[in-house]
């Protein structure tokens, strides 16, 4: 018989794939395609974002200030010449422009530098704010007056623009800000030495200036207020995120008023922030009459916006505590609540922190609920001076102080915007670092 | 280790320590124990032997009151420790606890030293005044369990890094500090390799001298080889009780007949 089973058929063959296999291998090639295609999308939006962030953000950190040597006539500052505070203090910043019209008069000479600008036209380069920042050094330092000082004064948000390219020639036409002349000044001066691009610590711990001088605005007092805010929802949604999960999770009986309470506490996390806002509007303002914009209040509302967050991540962590864990702390004759609190929570600590800086990360980033308890108040002042004043004072917040620069027509603004972002995103950053570290340090293995 | 001899050490009391009368387990409406009633001897090594979900686990954690962590499990019956009902109104559960050990299925040494392990349960129940009586505790409850020459020299080490058979001995060490007059034993061994396994038998038949223990093992030649007395469950009753020897040689019932045989199981 020739009838021999033929082994060589395509079809038995281990050698060619036949024609599912092939199928089945181009599906999973399709789907890891697909895959590298969705994370390589989202990876390049992540680059785009942090690209253009840093690139619009860090002109924010610099800023252009110009070095003069300002006379402080005593005939102008302190006419009495007795030194007395009180005194000194009635010449306003009005009294205060003549000299800086007079230094950049003679800086101009200086420099030899020729033009036709009223005296009024050459400080105008100077920000509007120049003239406060050198009353307070006199105030603070009084026995200089009659001296000649050196002082590195802010320019100007237009001139400020010209130097680091966003104002052009072209683009002040209409400007009524600034002219072509001052521009040519500002040239000159540069080529001199004395005008300069640098660092501006201000930006990170001054206070927000008005619209007329976005040069001078800062984050430092929106800064604080997001730290007191910070502490009320730490010094508040830990203990009772934490207090409320530890109950749910071990002793509370299993019925249907705890499936209710479970359910709500997980759509509460869904809720839209701004229905926090509005509710903490209503019941901390208008019932309670807490201050408006202060961090007590806004640290509330942020309490309970993080509250949903810091139970369900508490809860998961102590799920995930083995339950042959708690028998063996029983076994040995534990109570319930030795169990828990010797064996139990120490375990599920990393995940309750975890938890719990994921929560205040995610409320330091918050704005809605804060437009509505007023907390974007425009704070031009200094800090507060105490801690305990700082939770009732108004104040803003980080997010907020961003939105409120984002808002504001002057171009200056903006960029000081996508500078407020970078300081936040490094707050964030940290933050989930420092999650993660805590993490990897306390983990343990059972 | 001697394998499948029955053990024919005798049982050296008659005193009764546990004894249960009628007791029905529920969980929901399922019942998992039916009417068992059992007289369980001081001193001597009791083995509840039966296929899987026969309800041998369940009544042992009876004994000790774990059931009460499960909320939908129901105990009804009574069952006595030196003549005290346990499952009466005025008995906590952790004074109980105290006074009879467990020893569960996987070694679940707690993630802290081994000293710690031991220490524990001392500790909470204020066994000792300082810190010498408390190493004097933690040094004779590692002896008794038979690992302290292996640990002696890292009680700072973790618990959960010893090797799976040691663990089980740290955790027989940790039930034992707490001077327990019962230790109940969950299938000790099913998680233990046969070396380990030896060690944590042999370390059974010593502890018999002190507590009465009661083990629950899947293993026939375990019951064989460690009890003296053994109770085989089937379907949550409890079929047959008495000398291991008995048992293992003449079941009076076909069913414990044919599970030794290994016709059912």
């Amino acid at each position: 018989m020739t009838d021999m089973p033929n082994h060589t058929t395509p079809h038995n063959s281990l050698l060619k794939q036949d024609a599912r296999t092939v199928k089945r291998n181009r599906a999973e090639t399709r789907f890891k395609a697909y895959g590298i295609a969705a994370i390589s999308a989202g990876m390049l939006m992540l680059l785009i974002l942090l690209s253009t962030i840093i690139g619009r953000g860090t002109g924010a950190f610099q800023q252009t200030f110009l070095t003069l040597d300002v006379q402080l006539l005593e005939a102008k500052l302190d006419k009495n010449g007795n030194r007395d505070l009180e005194e000194i203090k009635k010449v306003s910043t009005f009294g205060y422009a003549p000299l800086m019209a007079a230094a950049m008069e003679a800086k101009v000479a200086q420099a030899g530098i020729v033009t036709d600008l009223k005296p009024k036209e050459l400080e105008d380069i100077l920000s509007k704010d120049a003239a406060a920042k050198l009353r307070d050094f006199v105030l603070e330092n009084t026995d200089l007056i009659g001296t000649s000082v050196e002082f590195r004064f802010l320019t100007n948000s237009r001139v400020d623009g010209y130097v680091k390219g966003r104002v052009t020639r072209e683009s002040i036409a209409n400007d009524k800000n600034i002219n072509v002349a001052q521009l040519d000044l500002v040239d000159a001066l540069r080529a001199d030495g004395a005008l300069e691009k640098r660092f501006n610590l201000a930006f990170i711990t001054g206070a927000d200036a008005s619209d007329a001088r976005p040069e001078a605005a800062g984050m430092g007092v929106s800064m604080i207020g997001s730290l007191f805010m910070m502490l009320v929802v730490l010094a508040l949604a830990l203990p009772i995120g934490v207090a409320a999960s530890i109950y749910l999770e071990e002793f509370a009986p299993k019925n249907w008023i705890t499936d209710i309470i479970e359910v709500n506490i997980s759509n509460l996390a869904a809720v839209p922030s701004i229905v926090f806002g509005i509710l903490g509007l209503a019941v901390f303002i208008n019932y309670m009459h807490l201050p408006n914009s202060a961090p007590l209040v806004g640290g509330l509302v942020l309490t309970l916006m993080t509250l949903p967050t810091i139970i369900i991540s508490t809860r998961a962590s102590l799920k995930s505590v083995p339950p042959s864990i708690r028998d063996a702390a029983l076994g040995v004759g534990a109570s319930k609540m030795q169990s828990v609190f010797h064996h139990v929570l120490p375990l599920a600590a990393p995940g309750i922190l975890t938890g719990t800086i994921i929560g205040l990360a995610q409320a330091l980033g918050e704005t809605a609920p804060l437009l509505l308890i007023g907390m974007v108040g425009f704070i031009a002042s200094n800090p507060p001076d105490g801690i305990a004043s700082g939770l009732m004072d108004p104040n803003s917040a980080m997010p907020a102080q961003i939105y409120e620069w984002a808002k504001r027509a002057d171009p200056a603004f903006y960029e000081r915007a996508w500078g407020g972002i970078i300081i936040l995103l490094v707050f964030l950053v940290t933050m989930n670092a420092i999650a993660v570290m805590l993490r990897r340090r306390f983990e343990r293995r059972w | 280790m001697k394998d499948n001899v029955i053990s024919e050490m005798d049982v050296t009391t008659d005193k009764i320590k546990i004894s249960a009368n009628n007791v029905q387990v529920y969980y929901g409406e399922n019942q998992a124990i039916k009417d068992v009633s059992v007289e369980i001897q001081d001193k001597t090594v009791t083995a509840f032997i039966g296929p899987s979900g026969c309800g041998k686990s369940t009544f042992l954690r009876c004994i000790n009151r774990m059931n009460d962590t499960i909320d939908i499990c129901r105990v009804q019956g009574d069952i006595m420790i030196d003549g005290e009902d346990i499952y009466d109104s005025n008995v906590d559960p952790v004074q109980l606890r105290a006074k009879v050990g467990m020893v569960f299925q996987k070694p679940n040494p707690f993630p802290k030293s081994i000293y710690d392990n031991v220490a524990y349960g001392p500790r909470i129940h204020g066994l000792s005044r300082n810190k010498a009586e408390l190493d004097d505790i933690v040094e004779r409850a590692l002896k008794r369990a038979a690992i302290w020459n292996e640990v002696k020299d890292r009680l700072n080490a973790p618990g959960t890094g010893l090797s799976g058979g040691q663990q089980q001995r740290l955790c027989i060490a940790r039930a034992i500090a707490t001077e327990p007059e019962v230790l109940l034993m969950d299938e000790p061994c099913s998680a233990l390799d046969p070396i380990a396994t030896a060690q944590v038998e042999e370390l059974i038949d010593e502890l018999r001298q002190n507590y009465a223990v009661v083990i629950v093992t899947h293993s026939m030649q375990q019951a064989a080889r460690v009890s003296q007395k053994t109770a085989f469950f089937h379907l949550g009753n409890l079929v047959e009780y008495g000398e291991t020897d008995k048992i293992f040689t003449a079941p009076e019932d076909p069913r414990t007949e044919s599970y030794i045989t290994g016709r059912i199981g």
